[in-house]
């Protein structure tokens, strides 16, 4: 298990050096939304109940978190694919299942990471409560571990960066921003809102959103069943690709 | 001696090239073995195979009877490989990059032998400096000293001396040298023909993804190329054409091509015999050169004379 270990602790490592563009940056740009949004909202909008500052900040902090999860698993991938890097972690007795825990481990990391700067910057312009912190932190964890196994199989698929851009912009952030970070989905069509309901990130919001204010659009427990399989799937479709050494061992 | 790798049958095809054709070899245990051939004869491709980079088409390869598919964790533990491309990790400096290395061979406690891989390959300044602002020669010693951290038993080295400068390059043969005489078996590619015949004692040619030469480099020497016996005559001119014709001249020498010692005495004597006055005579030993570019032309004329 060594093997995992290190990888693991080479990956934290790898994001950890440059923290400013990994950790900060995506800080900064939550908190840039949320001074925006809140401006020209948050005298006109209330949500379940809630002020629209209060409900935008949950929202934030959880899409920081799969973004950054995201983004850590598939730059660095590419990253070590195009500058051949890549070899140093194939050439030793790492495993498959090794391979995939370090690097979605990491992942969820820098996610939480994000998560908990954004919150700490954007909580203050907001009065949060924490009704349930174990949903909170069960539904960023698993957030993130769909999100890392994304990165992971977009960084394996895109033999370029601007491929791997295609994916994140024309997946990642539709199915992201289109999953009620920035509104409630009972304020959509009805049609939309059924389409929602297809979208994974918007039980991932919506329960972590739970977590705080004990009010979701589903239940939570609908929420963590729907996220639980979803990453049962894509973690079993990363294992797949990586078992085969897809687009790796030739 | 146990066999430290064995290669066997091995096919992999590219799209529609064949990369490698079917190759058989079989190192033992402590050998210091050569693997030469042109550009694109299939030798990155058949170390990739052994590292399990690339999966092969047929065939099996086995590190110490480790087959590298199936008991691939113990295959790898027991192969060290540093790579043709100059690769490197940015993030890191020189000492993280070896530590990290170790690391993912289950070794924590490393520094006394990373210590002295810097020591032996010149890094011990550069140690703490990030891979990005190192020279690339010494990205190359980086690569090799990755290639050793956990001592591999069979340690393969894919052109590590492009780009390197004479003083590493002896430095490097010194220290991989050591690492054969205290048992690590050594698999050497090298564009180098003269850097292969001193340290190889066993070479294989590839080319076209076949094997075409396997032998010691002492036969291989022998048989193909023999020696040239170079004549200069005060009266070339006079000899008779039957011995003319069996020389080139170069630079005012006659050069005869020689498949064994045996032929040297009754070639002076027929000079002598047609009155040549030798002034100088000179004897040399082919080079692996010379046997490398008669084993790729892939007329066997070097072998039909040598057993003629
Ligand atoms: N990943 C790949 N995809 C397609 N073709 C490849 C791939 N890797 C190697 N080849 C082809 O296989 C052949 C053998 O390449 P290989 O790198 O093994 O040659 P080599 O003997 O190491 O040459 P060199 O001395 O230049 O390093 C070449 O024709 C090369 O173009
Ligand atoms: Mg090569």
């Amino acid at each position: 298990m060594s093997g995992f270990r290190t990888l693991l602790y080479k990956e934290v490592l790898r994001f950890w050096k440059v923290s400013f563009q990994t950790v900060a940056a995506p800080v900064l740009t939550a908190l840039l939304y949320l001074l925006i949004f809140a401006h020209v909202l948050e005298s006109r909008v209330e949500i379940n109940g809630l002020r629209y500052t209060a409900f935008l900040v949950p929202g934030l902090v959880m899409m920081s978190v799969l973004q950054n999860a995201f983004a850590n698993s598939s730059s660095s991938l590419i990253q070590a694919k195009v500058t051949g890097s890549i070899i140093f972690v194939l050439l030793p007795p790492i495993s498959y299942v090794e391979f995939y825990l370090a690097y979605v481990v990491a992942a969820v990391l820098r996610g939480l990471m994000v998560g908990l700067g954004v919150l700490v910057v954007t909580g203050w312009f907001a009065s949060l409560e924490f009704a349930a912190p174990g949903w909170i932190v069960v539904f960023a964890m698993i957030g993130g571990g769909i999100m890392g196994s994304l990165g992971m199989i977009a960084g394996i698929w895109a033999d370029k960066f601007d491929q791997l851009a295609a994916f994140q912009n024309f997946l990642i952030m539709p199915l992201t921003m289109l999953s009620g970070v920035f509104y409630s989905i009972h304020s959509l069509p009805a049609f939309w809102q059924d389409v929602s309901h297809f979208n994974p990130v918007f039980y991932m919001i919506d329960g972590f959103r739970y977590g705080f204010f004990g009010v979701s659009d589903v239940s939570p427990v609908v929420s963590l069943g729907v996220t639980s399989v979803s990453f049962l799937v894509v973690g079993l479709a990363t294992l797949a690709l990586l078992r085969k050494g897809y687009k790796l061992r030739y | 001696m146990g066999v430290a790798v064995s290669i066997q049958q091995v096919t992999k095809t590219f799209g529609n090239l064949k990369a490698l054709d079917g190759v058989c070899l079989e190192i033992a245990e402590g050998e210091f073995f050569g693997l030469l051939g042109p550009n694109g004869a299939g030798k990155t491709t058949l170390i990739s195979c052994l590292a399990g980079l690339v999966r092969p088409d047929t065939g099996r390869l086995k590190v110490m009877d480790f087959d590298v598919q199936g008991d691939y964790r113990e295959a790898r533990r027991l192969l060290g490989i540093v790579p043709q491309e100059l690769v490197f990790d940015p993030f890191f400096t020189v000492r993280e990059t070896l530590r990290i290395q170790s690391g993912y061979f289950g070794i924590r406690q490393n520094d006394d032998w990373i210590d002295e891989i810097l020591d032996n390959l010149d890094l011990t300044a550069k140690a703490d400096t990030n891979m990005r602002r190192l020279s690339g020669g010494m990205k190359r010693r980086v690569l090799v000293a990755q290639a050793l951290v956990h001592k591999p038993p069979v340690i393969v080295l894919d052109e590590p001396t492009a780009g390197v400068d004479v003083e590493l390059r002896q430095g490097l043969w010194q220290f991989v040298r050591r690492l054969n005489n205290e048992g690590h078996t050594v698999i050497l590619t090298t564009h180098y023909l003269e850097e292969a015949e001193t340290l190889c004692a066993r070479v294989a040619m590839l080319k076209l993804g076949c094997v075409v030469a396997l032998d010691s480099t002492r036969n291989l020497l022998d048989r193909y190329s023999g020696h040239t016996l170079s004549l200069r005559l005060a009266n070339g001119d006079d000899l008779p054409l039957s011995i003319r014709q069996q020389a080139s001249l170069i630079g005012g020498y006659l050069n005869f091509h020689l498949a064994s010692y045996d032929e040297v005495e009754p070639l002076l004597a027929a000079v002598r015999q047609s009155g040549g006055v030798i002034q100088d005579i000179r004897m040399s030993e082919a080079d692996l050169e010379d046997v490398f570019i008669d084993v790729m032309r892939g007329r066997d004329g070097a072998r039909e004379r040598a057993g003629s």
